[in-house]
């Protein structure tokens, strides 16, 4: 090796780190200008709920959870808001789950590879982008006045139920996909029938991830304003729907599902479209206990799923 | 026996690999490339010579956690390329790499191998187009893609994709080339056109080749080295390792009675 | 086996009781499948009761509104005395606050997933996805307070003749609400771009930032593309923040500056009102939520077919 052949690539060499140099400063730039973008709707969301909370923290006191809504802002309260919300959860849940996780274990566990289950696949995943808003003229024309069901929690839990659906149905197929077939097959070998090994082993392995779907879904439907707005929900409700439990017997009943309501979302936004400043401080107390709720579940439902996936394996 | 005359370009010198599970898959190795000539990797499946390979161009520091210790020297500057202090970059910049199975951009034909000069900063049309030439040319590619250079590198044949990002790492003037499994991929025709491409490549530069096949190694290499299980077992000129091995294992592997 | 065969075997031999369990067991098994099949034929019912009731509504409406004058008026006034049934105002509404939405979510989007796809460390990436997703469950009526009193407040400082309601700050809270959706989906699609693609590029001496711009962004182009097609179709459907920030008055501009009423929000705001069932009035909000399935089910079609070609190019 010739002492100028050395030189030549020692001096092409420095060339080529300077180049370098430069590279990494369009990297770094990069990287941080990547991490304000990232970090963008986290501190959106941040500034958004310690608005809220700054807005709103006058009423952050039992009174609030207790009263009715008012002509006053300083006495007007959640209460029956609050009660709405979890009856038409209550409805939502018991039409949803059911029929979502059926439709999953029958997509993944029954129906032939065919026009069919591509035609319900197809469905499913339309409906996972409809708007919102859609299956409240759904439900008005169908429910409200179609089926004479009326402005009620029925109609309410039941628009909110086919919105999560997809969610539901989605949820439940993953998790059933995540069980090896081995499984299946150690079933079949000691001579349990399809829906045997369906619900003794695949649903109960699937669980922990139809939940995870469900809570997910369920956080969506609590937050959503638009469907219950369309068919009709009245805004000012100083009432409380027929309990569900009874003194006598058979101890439940099922005139609260005909009742007028109101939810939380709703609530809030009634307060929000008054002009009184007031009231502004009503939504806002509102509007943060629907985001701690909504985060909690969802929060719950990612924890869980990150459980099951670190804690199974097949 | 080794030729002394032949410059050394490059050097692992007690060089050790640990991946970040922890599991050694190198173990202290020494051995010389020698300049302009071709080096064969050979050895059972998991012996480390994928992993020996990529350590030339610091590929292993993509992914977090990996370790490396001991050196690789490159020549004439005498860089250990291992140093934390040395970009990999720039080690990158002087060693290219062809890999087991083609990989080639979603680009054209043309961008594919201009790709390495793109990346250097280099913008004239007219270099950037008889450098591209060139590679091609030296790939033995050109004659089969000229009329066609804009179209999409995924529309020609496997043995075409592999020549194709040959000429991609060609065409920034690599100190060395490293081929991990070039021909695994490809049928017998293709693989032979490769074989025949690295014996004229190895006018210009020099070559490390990661191979299962032996008579691949027999057919295009100057030096072999057998591993085994992260260990450099033997080192040599390979008609030698094939015909005189000196330990019992490399035998055994190079007869067929184990591997 | 019909009956009657059954009743002849019994009286002249008896079937053995494993026979009988089993044939008793097929029909369970068969009554269970069908369950499930209903089950899931629900979300091919949904789509078409969705689509039934829109058009059979429509139908109505367009019986004395001219599908010209829907199409072309440039006045929409359905509930006034002197009625005008123009959709274009709720068009250019619709479409001006998502274009603002996506104007800013769109490359923020993009540059917070090449980050997270090919910068960000795995833990850095273990803890964002999660938030990602829990931004996106965030009730949009609380962005809707944010958009209304925090936000229009801001830009008035800066600029003072901005009125209360504007498509503005609908728009740009929108797109902050997009945001952690885009990374999402971008991401999503970066990520499946071969390993070997990386490898290669790294090899020849690239930095991070080259390899993102250069080899990952286009091998992902359709799967980031289909993020911001199925973005959009988000934006348009969107109602919330829309009916609380943009204003609930119909009016044909683009200018994001000024208020305007969004298909959505024209659909709140009738269903607000006490309207007789079938009136005119009625069923001009199905008109409108025919264009707006139209335009989201437009938008989710080609999304799913970009993201399908993107799948199956590796």
């Amino acid at each position: 090796m010739t002492t100028e052949m050395k030189a030549s690539v020692l001096k092409n060499l420095d060339a080529v780190r300077a180049m370098i140099r430069r590279h990494k400063r369009n990297d770094m730039l990069f990287a941080m200008v990547g991490l304000v973008a990232l970090m963008l709707g986290l501190l959106t969301l941040l500034t958004l709920f310690i608005d809220l909370v700054m807005d709103g923290y006058p009423r952050f006191n039992l009174q609030f959870f207790s009263d009715f809504p008012s002509r006053r802002a300083g006495s007007a309260g959640l209460l029956s808001a609050w009660v709405g919300s979890a009856l038409v959860m209550l409805v939502t849940f018991l039409t949803a789950v059911p029929v979502g996780v059926a439709a999953g274990l029958y997509l993944e566990e029954y129906a032939p590879k065919n026009w069919f289950s591509d035609l319900i696949e197809i469905n499913v995943s339309n409906l996972a982008g409809v708007p919102s808003i859609i299956y409240g003229l759904l439900a008005l024309g169908l429910f409200v006045y179609g089926f004479n069901f009326g402005q009620s929690i029925l109609t309410a839990g039941l628009t909110l139920g086919l919105l999560i659906l997809p969610i539901v149905i989605v949820s439940t197929r993953e998790a059933i996909r995540g069980i090896p077939v081995a499984i299946r097959e150690a079933a079949y070998a000691v001579g349990a029938t399809k829906w045997q090994v369906v619900s003794d082993h695949v649903v109960k392995y699937s669980q922990g991830g139809i939940l995870t779907g469900v809570i997910i879904g369920m956080s969506r439907a609590i937050g959503e304003t638009a469907p219950i707005i369309t068919i009709g929900a009245l805004t000012f409700i100083a009432f409380l729907p027929p309990s569900p439990i009874s003194d006598v017997a058979p101890f439940i009943n099922f005139q609260w599902l005909d009742s007028g309501f109101t939810v939380l979302p709703i609530q809030m936004f009634n307060w929000l479209s008054r002009p009184d400043h007031a009231f502004h401080i009503n939504a806002a107390a509102t509007g943060a206990i629907i985001i701690v709720v909504t985060l909690l579940m969802n929060g719950t439902a990612i924890y869980l799923r990150y459980k099951i996936r670190k804690n199974i394996k097949w | 026996m080794v030729n002394i005359t032949t410059p050394i370009k490059a050097e692992a010198r007690d060089l050790n690999f640990f991946y970040s599970n922890g599991n050694q898959a190198l173990k202290s190795i020494n051995m010389p490339l020698y300049e302009k000539k071709i080096t064969a990797l050979i050895g059972p499946s998991g012996c480390g010579k994928s992993t020996f390979l990529r350590c030339f161009n610091r590929m292993h520091d993509l992914y977090p956690g990996n370790k490396y210790q001991g050196q690789i020297v490159m020549h004439p500057d005498n860089t250990n390329i291992l140093e934390a202090g040395v970009d990999p970059i720039e080690v990158r910049m002087r060693i290219s790499m062809v890999f087991q199975k083609p990989n080639p951009f979603p680009k054209t034909i043309y961008e594919n191998v201009a790709y390495g000069l793109r990346v250097r900063d280099e913008k004239n049309k007219r270099t950037l187009d008889d450098k591209v030439e060139e590679a091609l040319k030296g790939a033995a590619l050109w004659n089969e893609v000229k009329d066609r250079l804009q179209d999409l590198a995924f529309n020609l044949s496997g043995g075409q994709q592999q020549r194709l990002c040959i000429a991609r790492a060609l065409a920034t003037d690599p100190e060395i080339m490293l081929f991990d499994e070039p021909t695994s991929a490809l049928d017998p025709i293709a693989t032979a056109n490769i074989e025949e491409l690295m014996s004229e490549l190895k006018e210009k530069l020099t070559i490390l080749v990661v191979t299962h096949n032996m008579q691949q190694a027999a057919r295009v290499s100057d030096y072999t080295a057998y591993m085994y299980l992260g260990e450099l077992m033997e080192y040599g000129d390979t008609n030698q390792i094939f015909t005189r091995p000196t330990r019992k294992e490399t035998e055994d592997y190079i007869t067929g009675k184990f591997g | 086996m019909n009956t009657a065969t059954m009743t002849e075997n019994t009286t002249t031999l008896t079937i053995s009781p494993r026979l009988a369990k089993s044939v008793r067991r097929n029909i369970k098994e068969r009554v269970i499948e069908l369950i499930l099949m209903l089950a899931a034929l629900s979300a091919v019912f949904t789509t078409f009761a969705i689509v039934a009731i829109l058009f059979y509504e429509s139908f109505g409406f367009f019986k004395t509104v001219s599908l010209v004058e829907f199409f072309t008026g440039t006045e929409w006034t359905p509930l006034f005395e002197d009625a005008h049934y123009g959709i274009l105002p709720l068009v250019a509404g619709t479409l001006t606050t998502s274009l603002v939405a996506l104007a800013v979510a769109v490359p923020i989007g993009t540059i917070a997933a090449i980050y997270l796809s090919e910068f960000a460390s795995h833990k850095t990436r273990e803890i964002a996805k999660p938030i990602l997703e829990l931004l996106v469950g965030v009730p949009t009526i609380a962005f809707g307070y944010f958009a209304l009193l925090f936000v229009t407040p801001l830009l008035q400082k800066v600029y003072p003749v901005l009125p209360g309601f504007n498509m503005l700050s609908a728009g740009l809270v929108m797109g902050v609400m997009i945001i952690p959706y885009i990374a999402s989906v971008a991401e999503d699609a970066m990520r499946a771009v071969p390993m070997s693609m990386r490898e290669g590029s790294y090899a020849m001496g690239a930095t991070r930032f080259q390899t993102a711009i250069r080899v990952i962004t286009p091998a992902a182009t359709s799967g980031i593309v289909a993020a911001y097609i199925l973005a959009i179709s988000r934006a348009v459907g969107e109602t919330m923040v829309v009916a609380v920030a943009a204003g609930q008055q119909p009016n044909f501009t683009f200018n994001p500056t000024e208020g305007a009423a969004t298909i959505t929000a024209y659909i709140v705001q009738v269903a607000m009102g006490d309207l007789p069932h079938a009136s005119i009035g009625y069923q001009s909000i199905f008109a409108a939520g025919l264009v707006l399935f139209a335009m989201t089910l437009g938008f989710n079609l080609i999304g799913h077919v970009v993201r399908k070609k993107f799948r199956e190019q590796y």
